[in-house]
């Protein structure tokens, strides 16, 4: 096995061992769509959805929702601890690189986000009868420019904090709104037009948009899809200058 | 031959100086040791030497390389001050990690049984004495030739310390060479064949650690509770005798040359005994007390 797959089984074993992190990352977002479809009105058809149900629009929103709790909950808090407690210092002066660290620890939050993902999907799909992405590269496509939005989002905030502990504030303080513009208490197309405006520029708006573009059969709409890699580029590039391992 | 080359380094956070002039060198298979008071300078010392951080000023070779150097990273074995692991992590996953970091690997269970490293017990679990020495066998996993230890002891028990030091004596009977930065005098005069002694960012003695005693002191002291009075002016008639004094029951004696022969042969002329006589020999911590004009503030 590789190092760098070596490193990140190590962190996906982490990961499982916080039971907090593990629950909200894998199961919440699948309960919400479980507990939303108990709901006899939500799985009715509604004319201002254009004939979908308020469920078919939660599904989407729940892989929203576990893009945002690795991305800004789980990643900056794991990130910053690292930091503080010299972890990246300890593996600066082994022969492998704390950049490989900071990597593993990424695509573990990828592939846990996908598992989740892979679950929301089953369950709306087996249980409440939503239709799989008709769109699924588009789906796939959309899901991974939303991941590295909202990535490289936590790696600035990683980068600025001082303690895991501030880590986690900052990233609970941020987790609200943009889940709110992502539609968790009003989905986009029950918004008013003025912050539906709004919405579609925020990292997870635009997630959530073009996800739902993917899900109707569509490919991602071209200003979700260029907000997203806006995000991408430019809090990458921060992440970069600010980053410090010590 | 020479394998760590510190000449002149120069290292400040902004105003403040913590490196002001630090020169020494390390030959292979000895254990040097880094002495001095709390903010010396000890620990960006080393800092700089394991690559971590960057001079402003003169120049380290380790083995031949600049400290940057990538290569150097699978030949130096770090333990550093205050670096912790993952709280879930235990010690079987983080040597069985480390180790796969290396190319050639130590054997990290027989590393885990000589340093009594719990395997099955997370990070967070551990006693402090288990963490440092986990920290310790992380350092040494790679195989590396120089084992740089920060503060190897603090935190352990005076038993784990005592074992600590017999598998850092193995380890450079092994062939590698130690760089050792330690508050603790009697690890020092245990372990190391020579030591730096730095003060405000400086190396104020070079020497070994009996060799930094004799330096310092030249001065000896006998104490002894005499059976009878005896007249202080007939040990001070000796010339080897600077001092004697009455301390309650008890006699000291302090001078110079062969005095315990003088004290005795003083106290046999005149049929005295001479009860619980014992020979103070000054201590590197007294070596350290001179050099540095404070006592340490360690333990």
């Amino acid at each position: 096995m590789s190092v760098f797959a070596k490193l990140t089984l190590t962190e996906l074993r982490l990961f499982l061992r916080e039971p907090m992190s593990a629950f909200f990352v894998l199961i919440f977002p699948t309960l919400l769509v479980v507990i939303l479809g108990c709901v006899p009105a939500f799985r009715e058809p509604q004319e201002s959805l254009d004939g979908r149900r308020v469920i078919d629009l939660y599904v989407g929103i729940a892989v929203v929702l576990t893009l945002a709790m690795v991305a800004i909950q789980i990643a900056p808090a794991v990130l910053a601890t690292y930091r503080e407690r010299g972890v990246l210092r300890r593996f600066a002066t082994t022969p492998v690189s704390p950049l490989k660290l900071l990597g593993a620890q990424l695509v573990m939050n990828l592939l846990a986000a996908a598992a989740a993902t892979a679950l929301v999907l089953a369950v709306g799909r087996i249980v409440f009868d939503v239709p799989l992405a008709a769109q699924f590269a588009g789906f796939v496509v959309a899901f991974l420019l939303g991941a590295a939005g909202v990535l490289a989002i936590g790696l600035v905030v990683a980068a600025l904090v001082p303690t895991g502990k501030a880590g986690n504030s900052v990233g609970t303080l941020l987790f609200f709104p943009l889940m709110f513009f992502a539609g968790l208490w009003t989905p986009r197309e029950v918004m008013p037009e003025a912050l539906r405006n709004v919405a579609d520029f925020t990292p997870l708006g635009a997630a959530e948009r073009a996800l739902n573009d993917a899900m109707t059969g569509h490919w991602p709409n071209a200003v979700s899809a260029t907000v997203l890699v806006g995000y991408v580029a430019v809090f990458g590039f921060l992440a970069v200058r600010w980053f410090r391992w010590s | 031959m020479t394998v760590i080359e510190v000449h002149n380094l120069r290292k400040a956070y902004g105003d403040t100086v913590a490196v002001r002039d630090v020169s020494f060198s390390v030959e292979r298979g000895e254990i040097f040791g880094i002495l001095g008071p709390n903010g010396a300078g000890k620990t960006t010392t080393v800092e700089c030497i394991a690559g971590l951080r960057t001079p402003d000023g003169g120049t380290i070779g380790v083995l031949g390389r600049p400290p940057h150097d990538t290569a150097l990273r699978s030949l130096v074995g770090v333990q550093l001050q205050e670096s912790r692991l993952p709280d879930k992590l235990s010690g079987r996953e983080a040597l069985e990690l480390f180790s796969s970091f290396y190319p050639e690997p130590a054997d990290w269970q027989a590393l885990a049984r000589d340093l009594d490293v719990p395997l099955a017990t997370r990070y967070a679990k551990m006693s402090g004495g288990q963490k440092q020495r986990l920290s310790i066998a992380l350092a040494l996993v790679g195989n590396p030739e120089i084992a740089v230890l920060d503060e190897l002891t603090t935190g352990l028990d005076p038993q784990a310390r005592r074992d600590t030091w017999g598998l850092i004596e193995a380890v450079r009977d092994r062939g590698v060479t130690i760089l050792l930065v330690t508050h603790f005098m009697e690890e020092a005069e245990r372990l190391c064949d020579r030591l730096a002694v730095i003060d405000h960012g400086a190396v104020v003695a070079l020497d070994t650690p009996a060799g930094l005693i004799a330096e310092t002191s030249t001065e000896q002291k006998i104490r002894f509770r005499p059976s009878a009075e005896v007249d202080l002016a007939l040990l001070e008639a000796r010339p080897e005798v600077h001092h004697a004094r009455r301390h309650g029951s008890q006699i000291e004696v302090t001078g110079s040359g062969n005095l315990l022969h003088a004290v005795t042969s003083v106290l046999a002329v005149n049929q005295i005994i001479a009860n619980d006589l014992r020979i103070e020999q000054a201590s590197l911590d007294d070596a350290f007390v001179r050099l540095t004009g404070r006592s340490h503030s360690g333990e």
